[in-house]
């Protein structure tokens, strides 16, 4: 490796080897005992666990939550972040600085929270089991719970766009005769398409992963509200390293791949405006 | 105060949408958000201050929270020292492979929690790369207190950093290199320019940093083994008290956690507003 040094600045050496020493330590060596520990099972026994019907069911449930939770916060953090962005209103601050709550509230304590609220008997439950609508320990309560974690990446992903959004565009478009509706659908949902994309990625990466928020309101039913961390958690309880570490990499390599293909979209969906406005 | 002037001229929606939509946008945050928040206290305080108060200082309630400091005290320092030197190697200097060190810096952001525990007992349990090894000297990590330590420190790892990189890149190195022209040593320099220019970043970093610590759940489950009055943090606490059905004591412990959330918010909105008004 060739290092360029520019300047006169101290200490690139000593907080350089400081940084890469620490990162590996922490991060990298521990990080890579998850793939060399799959790879030693061999693939058959990794391709065996992954494909295990309680597994395959597990993604599913992950899958589904998370992405109609994503789905369901790119839409609730649309409408939140427009009214905190175009609007002033009283309380305006509070209810911006309310957002982060989700980022802030460790998992656990969310969980047991949204599971008394949710449940038969709690106050929201309570109302809507009479409806036929059952939350708490089934897939709809998962992703509950998801949308708590996913709501804020969706409204901070979408606000600063909305703030830097171009007003004169958008008057002149009005006043060449363009209705609101076409002002919103043509002119600025194009803008902010690509914030929206990310926020849905952010909050559907979290989502797959998310463990503590989770575990209480799924009531954990193998084949139907079993989430793929916690299948982990089981692997590991009977001592099956290797299939936990299968599970784990699964896990890893999906999250990746998901980001890699939102990044390209991303990059498509930019070329096009490029296009469209030159 | 551009920003007030600006939403002024674009009210421009008809009264009866912009109001419908701050309605629901009001009614959407209190429903997910606000709701699950005001639940815990609610329901901490539901039998009466003396209830809470035993909840709280009850032993095991007491060695829970005694747990969650010291790892949160050994976590946060590490990950400080660390925070300042990545920001100082990358927002400093131009060398190969900076945007990858950049990458590798998120990586414990985007891994499961639960993940995060298991890379450490295939290290360091029973049957892991380390394991025998320990066992033949006697050495516990995992289902031990450094086991629980490790795993925060990776799950709070890029808070310092990520708050310190772009803020010392868009401050630029011009004061420090001054102040090594006009023939400080690297320690006056970071003492009496560095420090005092970025002090508010890197406070919210350490106030992030210690949030995340007492309240990591998944990693710390999978690695701590549960034992109580020994290995339990305050989120395995709470866990096990609502597993018990015993709600009220759950919430009582949990609400603590939550007067953590929601100082670190107070707090975050402060240093936002001393970090613009340093740097303006």
């Amino acid at each position: 490796m060739e290092f360029k040094r520019p300047g006169i600045l101290p200490g690139f050496w000593p907080s350089f080897s400081y940084t890469v020493l620490y990162l590996s330590l922490i991060v990298l060596i521990p990080l890579s005992a998850v793939f060399l520990k799959a790879a030693s099972a061999g693939w058959s026994k990794i391709w065996d666990t992954i494909s295990s019907p309680r597994v395959v069911a597990a993604y599913k449930v992950s899958f589904g939550a998370s992405f109609a939770a994503a789905l369901a916060s790119v839409f609730i953090g649309f409408v939140i972040a427009w009214a905190l962005e175009r609007y002033e209103f009283p309380g305006r601050s509070i209810v911006d600085a309310l957002v982060d709550i989700p980022f802030a509230l460790p998992t656990a304590v969310a969980g047991i929270s949204l599971t008394s609220l949710y449940a038969p008997n709690g106050w929201l439950g309570r109302y809507l089991e009479p409806l036929g609508i059952k939350v708490a320990f089934t897939p709809l309560g998962i992703s509950i719970a998801l949308v708590f974690i996913g709501l804020p990446f969706v409204v901070r992903s979408v606000q600063p766009v909305l703030e830097d959004a171009d007003h004169e565009i958008e008057e002149a478009a009005s006043s060449l005769g363009a209705s609101r509706w076409q002002v919103f659908r043509l002119v600025l949902f194009p803008a902010f398409r690509p914030a929206l994309l990310t926020g849905f990625a952010l909050a559907f990466a979290r989502g797959l992963g998310e463990y503590g928020s989770v575990v209480f309101i799924s009531g954990n039913l193998p084949m139907k509200t079993e989430i793929a961390p916690l299948l982990i958690i089981a692997k590991l309880e009977q001592y099956d390293y290797a299939g936990a570490a299968a599970i784990a990499v699964a896990m890893l390599v999906a999250s990746f791949l998901m980001l890699l293909i939102i990044n390209v979209v991303q990059g498509r969906s930019r070329r096009f405006l490029e296009t469209k406005l030159s | 105060m551009s920003n007030i002037s600006r939403r002024r001229i674009l009210r421009n929606e008809p009264p009866l949408l912009r109001w419908g939509v701050i309605t629901l946008a009001c009614a959407l945050t209190f429903l997910f958000i606000v709701l699950p928040l005001a639940a815990v206290f609610i329901q901490a305080f539901d039998k009466g201050w003396a209830v809470w108060q035993a909840a709280v200082t009850e032993e095991n309630a007491r060695s829970a929270i005694y747990l969650s400091l010291i790892v949160t005290g050994i976590a946060v320092p590490l990950n400080l020292a660390f925070g300042l030197a990545a920001a100082w190697t990358i927002a400093r200097f131009q060398f190969k492979g900076r945007n990858v060190l950049l990458t590798l810096i998120d990586i414990p952001f985007g891994v499961s929690p639960v993940v995060s525990g298991l890379i450490f007992v295939l290290v360091f349990g029973a049957q892991g790369w380390l394991g025998p090894w320990l066992s033949d000297h006697d050495i516990q990590i995992i289902f031990a207190v450094p086991g629980i330590v490790l795993a925060t420190v990776f799950v709070t790892f890029p808070f310092v950093a990520r708050e310190l990189i772009p803020l010392m890149q868009s401050q630029g190195a011009d004061e420090e290199e001054a102040a090594i022209v006009l023939g400080a040593t690297a320690w006056q320099m970071f003492r009496r320019v560095t420090l005092p220019n970025i002090k508010w970043g890197l406070l919210y970093g350490v106030v992030l940093c210690t949030a995340r610590a007492l309240g990591e759940f998944g990693a710390v489950s999978v690695v701590s083994g549960h034992i109580r009055g020994a290995t339990n943090t305050i989120p395995l606490h709470v866990e096990i008290l609502y597993n018990e059905y015993n709600y009220t004591a759950a919430f009582a412990v949990a609400s603590l956690l939550s007067v953590v959330a929601v100082v670190t918010l107070g707090l975050k909105k402060i240093l936002e507003w001393k970090t613009r008004e340093a740097n303006s």
